[in-house]
Parts: structure tokens; sequence; C-alpha cells
């Protein structure tokens, strides 16, 4: 258990950690957008899908009670996939606050100061 | 055939294969914004609120929560929906309306850090330490499911399957911390609907639609008309209903206790919504996962329902047709190569969400909550990142010891649903009056949730040991939970007549009405927009939980 003497401290003194994470280092909002890897992943996965419908024969539609299946779900997809792709083009990715959108990103991302 | 296994072609592995890129791809994305512990544990605060919405449904969405769902569905029938129309979606609404503004609006950054702020160490450490062991044994639950499915899908050794997926969590998690989790983790729902949809496309249509499936089940000698319904034979008195619980049962035990101190309190699920970027989308985080909620049961209750007609033996207590092994047993059935690709990449998607869900919570209440504040405190922030970096290794890694007290449960829900009985719901009466009651006093917090899980946890030993009896393993959790509520409001009200209160500068922004939480803070534009409106989303989001019922009645 926790000794009282942490325990009454100021509120103040005690937020100390929290400010010091918060205030000095939170603004790497440099983030990728998750749509593009989405649409694309699924745009594959569409095309995938759709060619595997296309080119099997009833033995698939038969165990799919009836449904061409892989079809079906190969157009979904890739409608979703371009969905997302296309929600990209209408509305990019914001630029936030922060100056370095650079791609090496890599070394010393992590050493790096942030202001 | 009594041995299920899938017959996986190249096409379906490289499905498989494209998800692995893609998920290790986002870690190492992900890693370029991650410059301090901050960024690491918290995802620097940066989410749009589609994000985390999404990230927030789908760390709920774990192999777990759908083959579990999945199994209720077979043994319980259309009653299953409670869990999601009355046992998630008030509670998340109240998370989005009247919650979130706390612990947004206070910074903390987890659930242990709002104790204490609004209690004291004592309550913090206790709390820290009951979630980070909570975690861990949920990750298991989750690696457990997992391994099951693999190894007898495709024929993966137990171990192999376990290593292969914990790995492959743990590589995306360690190099992107909590952004590569949430952003995987909106992939994988996408994924995982792309696995289920098609399966219940086929497997209705070979019913004979909505009423054939229905009529079978009806006429099913492991089913009837009771599996139809979702409030008949709920009478108190007179409980006819297969969940085995009356009304008040099902209102106060699931829909009140179980499902608020899951959705209100556990961190797994809150931290989505406090990596948000502004107190808005924070708020609107919880509610919009609420909506693809209301809508899951059909996606996890009909494969059920499909499973229990298809197959007569379903229901064995082990081999291949256990109640979890509905939907494996489905894919096997109606999934032709190509779509059958999707649906085990959908099922291993989820197992991924939910294992990265409780592993980049328990790195985060690790690192801050028990390393930097009781252990070493004072270090730099690069210190702190590094720790939660090995932190991460060492959860995965006690994640796989514990997919072994899994393997102890036939129904792997009801496993959960007692861990929640013992962790969240004593949590929950203490936050809740806490929060609402400015005179609750620290030591009150800290025995009201220390009492309240030792009740909980006694009414399960009792049960076990047979000195009371439930008709149901689900029964029990509403009971244990209910007495964690008895016990914890007592004792909450009794300590805090005994001791001294906190004054109310301490409690600034932490309890209603001490002090003013700012619900506009770091607003955009377009924030303010009608349909992005809390309150209006939550009411909506509630509404249609209610007329969704009434077909089910």
């Amino acid at each position: 258990m926790a000794d009282e003497a942490q325990g009454d401290g100021t509120r103040a003194a005690r937020d100390s950690e929290i400010e010091r994470t918060t205030e000095a280092e939170s603004s790497a909002a440099r983030l990728f957008d998750v749509r593009r890897v989405i649409g694309a992943l699924f745009t594959l996965y569409g095309v995938l899908v759709l060619g595997a419908g296309l080119l099997d024969g009833d033995d698939a539609a038969e165990k799919a009670s009836g449904i061409d299946i892989n079809v079906w779900t190969g157009l979904g997809m890739l409608l979703l996939g371009l969905l997302m792709l296309a929600w990209m083009k209408v509305s990019p990715p914001r630029v936030g606050p922060a100056q370095d959108r650079d791609g090496d990103g890599e070394a010393g991302a992590a050493s790096r100061p942030t202001h | 055939m009594d041995d299920l296994r899938l017959d996986l072609n190249a096409l379906d592995y490289t499905i498989l294969g494209a998800y692995f890129v893609t998920v290790l791809g986002i870690g190492f994305l992900a890693r370029r914004s991650i410059r301090s512990s901050l960024d690491f544990l918290m995802s620097g605060r940066s989410l749009p609120a589609w994000v985390t919405g999404l990230a927030f449904i789908a760390a709920n969405l774990g192999a777990l929560e759908i083959l579990g769902m999945a199994a209720n569905g077979a043994q319980y029938g259309v009653a299953t929906v409670h869990y999601y129309w009355i046992g998630a979606v008030p509670a998340m609404v109240f998370l989005g309306i009247v919650m979130l503004p706390f612990y947004y609006g206070s910074k903390v950054r987890s659930v242990p850090e709002f104790l204490r702020l609004r209690f004291n160490h004592s309550t913090h450490l206790l709390n820290a330490v009951s979630f980070a062991v909570s975690a861990v044994l949920i990750a298991g639950v989750n690696l457990y499911a997992l391994a099951i499915v693999l190894e007898a899908l495709l024929g993966w050794p137990l171990w192999t399957a376990i290593v292969v997926a914990a790995a492959l969590v743990l590589a995306y998690i360690s190099l992107g911390g909590l952004s590569s989790a949430i952003y995987n983790e909106v992939l994988q729902f996408f994924v995982i609907l792309a696995g289920l949809i098609p399966l219940v496309v086929v497997g209705l249509n070979d019913m004979g639609g909505w009423s054939g499936l229905e009529d079978k089940v009806a006429a099913n000698e492991n089913g009837g008309e009771g599996f139809l319904h979702a409030w008949q034979g709920t009478a108190v008195g007179d409980v006819t209903n297969p969940l085995g619980s009356s009304w008040i049962g099902i209102v106060f035990g699931l829909g009140f206790l179980l499902s608020f101190g899951y959705w209100t309190t556990n961190f797994a699920e809150v931290q989505r919504a406090m990596s948000a970027q502004n107190m808005s989308a924070a708020r609107r985080t919880p509610l919009i996962g609420a909506y693809p909620k209301l809508f899951i049961p059909a996606l996890t209750i009909i494969p059920g329902l499909i499973a229990l007609v298809v197959f007569p033996k379903l229901g064995a207590e082990e081999g291949s047709f256990t109640y979890t092994n509905a939907i494996p047993l489905l894919i096997e059935r109606y999934l032709p190569n190509g779509v059958l690709g999707i649906a085990v990449t959908g099922l291993l998607a989820a197992f991924m969400a939910g294992m990265a869900a409780n592993v980049s919570s328990f790195n985060t209440v690790f690192t801050y909550d028990i390393w930097q504040t009781y252990v070493k405190k004072d270090r730099d922030d690069a210190y702190y990142l590094r720790v939660g970096r090995l932190v991460t290794v060492v959860g995965v890694c006690i994640g796989i010891g514990t997919a072994f007290i899994a393997a102890g449960y036939s129904n792997i829900m009801n496993y959960v649903q007692t861990l929640f009985s013992f962790f969240n719901v004593p949590l929950f009466v203490t936050f809740i009056i806490g929060m609402f009651w400015k005179r609750m006093t620290a030591w009150a917090g800290f025995w009201s949730l220390l009492t309240g899980t030792l009740a909980a946890l006694t009414t399960w030993i009792l049960y076990k040991a047979e000195v009371i009896s439930f008709r149901t393993d689900l029964e029990e959790t509403f009971w244990g939970s209910g007495a964690a509520f008895v016990v914890g409001v007592t004792v909450a009200v009794v300590v805090t007549m005994v001791t001294t209160p906190k004054p109310d500068d301490e409690l600034q922004g932490l309890v209603r009405g001490v002090g003013a939480t700012d619900l506009s803070a770091g607003e955009l534009v377009g924030d303010r927009t009608w349909y992005r409106n809390p309150v209006l989303l939550g009411m909506i989001a509630l509404a249609l939980a209610i007329v969704l019922y009434i077909p089910f009645w």
C-alpha cells in the first residue's frame, strides 16, 4: 500500500508528472492517414476475390447455397476500397501544426526534440 | 465428418499474407510519429473521432466476442441480443455524454490515474494492479480463442499458432504503440465485417431466409420457440427463458452493473476515447461505436442459430462441436476459397484487435501508474518510452501463459463475464459514487473498491463450492455483480461518514458540480454541426436499441 505522505500532497504537485508529458511532448500529431491503407488493402482484396469468383466453377456456388458469394463479396470490398481512396481525394489529411511531416522519421524519432 | 479442417488454397494464403504485411506496415508507419511516451502510450491525443470510434468498437470485437456471442446465440438463442441492446448501448451512451467530460477534461492518462486524483494513492495502486492482472488474463483468453481456431481450421499446431499471432501483435505494438494498435483496429473492423457478412448471407439463404430459420429453430430439439424471443419467460418466479434469468437479473445485472462496469471503467475501451484529438471527438468516440454495436448481433447470433440447425451434434463438451466452434463450423460448411481466406483473416484480425487492446492498455497502466508513480519517479521521458516498449513484450509473454487458464472453460464468454464481475463492477460502483458525490472520502474509495471486489469473489467461490446455487454460470455473474454493488455502496457510505472529505479545490473537474469542465476544449471548425452533437447521437442510439427489440419481444 502507498504511504500517506504521498496521499496528502497538493493537487498541483501531484499533477506534475501528468503536466510534464502533456505540455511538453504531445505535439506529435504527424500521423499518416489510415484511409489510404484500408483503401489499398480492400481494393486488392476486392480484385482478388472478384477474380476468383469469375474463374471458379459451379462447385464454389454450390457450396455457398447457390450464391456466387466470391463475386458479390469481391464487388463489395472493391467498392469499399475505392470509396476510402475517393474520400482521401475529397478531404485530404489535415496537416497538423507539426512542421516536419517528412518521410525519414525512422532514425532518432524518439530522441528528437519536439519544439 | 468429425474433424473440422479448412482447405485453404494459395489464394486464401495470399489474402492472409497481404493482411500480415499491412499490419506490420501500419506499425512501421506509426513508428514515425512516436517522439515521446505520450505518443507511444496515448497516441499524442491526436486522433479524429471516426478513427477512435471504430477502434473503440473493434477493441471490443475480439475473436472472443465473436466466437463467444455466436456460442451464446446457439446456446441461448435470440435472448443473446441483451448483451448488445441493453448490455452495451446504454452504457456507451452514458460514457460519451456523462463520463468522458471528467476523464478527458482532467487530462488523466488512464482510469487508475483518475482514481489517484479523486481518491488517494492506495485506491490508485489497488486499481492499477487489478487492472494489470485482468488485462493480461483477458489477453490470454483472446490468445486461446485464436489458437483453437487456428489449430482446428488450419491444422497449425497450438504452439505455432500462439507464437506466430502473439509475435505479430507484439511487433506492431512495440513499433507504433497505441497509434499502431488503433489504426490496426480500424482496419480490423472492416476485415471482420468482410469476413462475417458473406457467411450470414449464405447461411440465411440456405435456411430459406429469416422466416425459414425461425421455423427451423422453433422445431429444433435443442432450440424451441423460446429461442426466438428476448423477453418472454423472464417473469420473476417463473423463469423459463434459455438464459435462466429473470428480467431483474437482465436489467440490473447485465444492463446496469456488468455493462456499465465494462464500458465506462475498462481502460482498454476508455483509452481509445482518451486518445481523441479534442473533447468533442472524445465524447463522440463511444457514440460512434454504439451504431455498429446495434447491428453486430446480426453477424454473431444469426450464425449461432444457423449452426444450431445445421449441426445437430452442436453443444458437445469437447471436440469439434462445442458451441464456441459455431462460426468456424459454418465457415467450413459454406465458404468457398477466396471468401474463405477473407473469413479466416477476419477471425485472425479479431483476435489481434482484442489482444492488442489489452496489451496496449496494460503497458500504459504499468508504465504510468505503477512504474512511474511508485517505482522509478522523475526519469526523463525517453526512459518511460523504453519502459513502455519493454512492458509490451512482458505483457504479451504473460498473455501466452494465461491462455492456459482460459483453456479450462467450455464457454469462454462466461469466463470473461466472471472476470468482469470481479474487476469492473466494483470499480464502476466506486467511480459512479465518486463522480457524483463530492463528500465521498479518499478512504471510502479504497474500501469500497476492495470490499466490492471481495464480495464478487466470495459469491463466485461459494457458487463453485456449491454452497449456493444458480441456474446458470451466467446467472452467477449477475448476482455476483449485485453483491459487489450492494457491498460497495454500503461501505462507501459508511466509511465516508467516519472520515474527512477532500477540500473542493482538490476535486476541480473530477466531481460533478465542482468546478467547470470545458466541453468545447480544442474545438475544431465543424464540431458544432448538429450531427456531431453528442447528446443527439446518444439519444438516437438509445431509441434504435428500443426499436430493434420490438420484433424479438
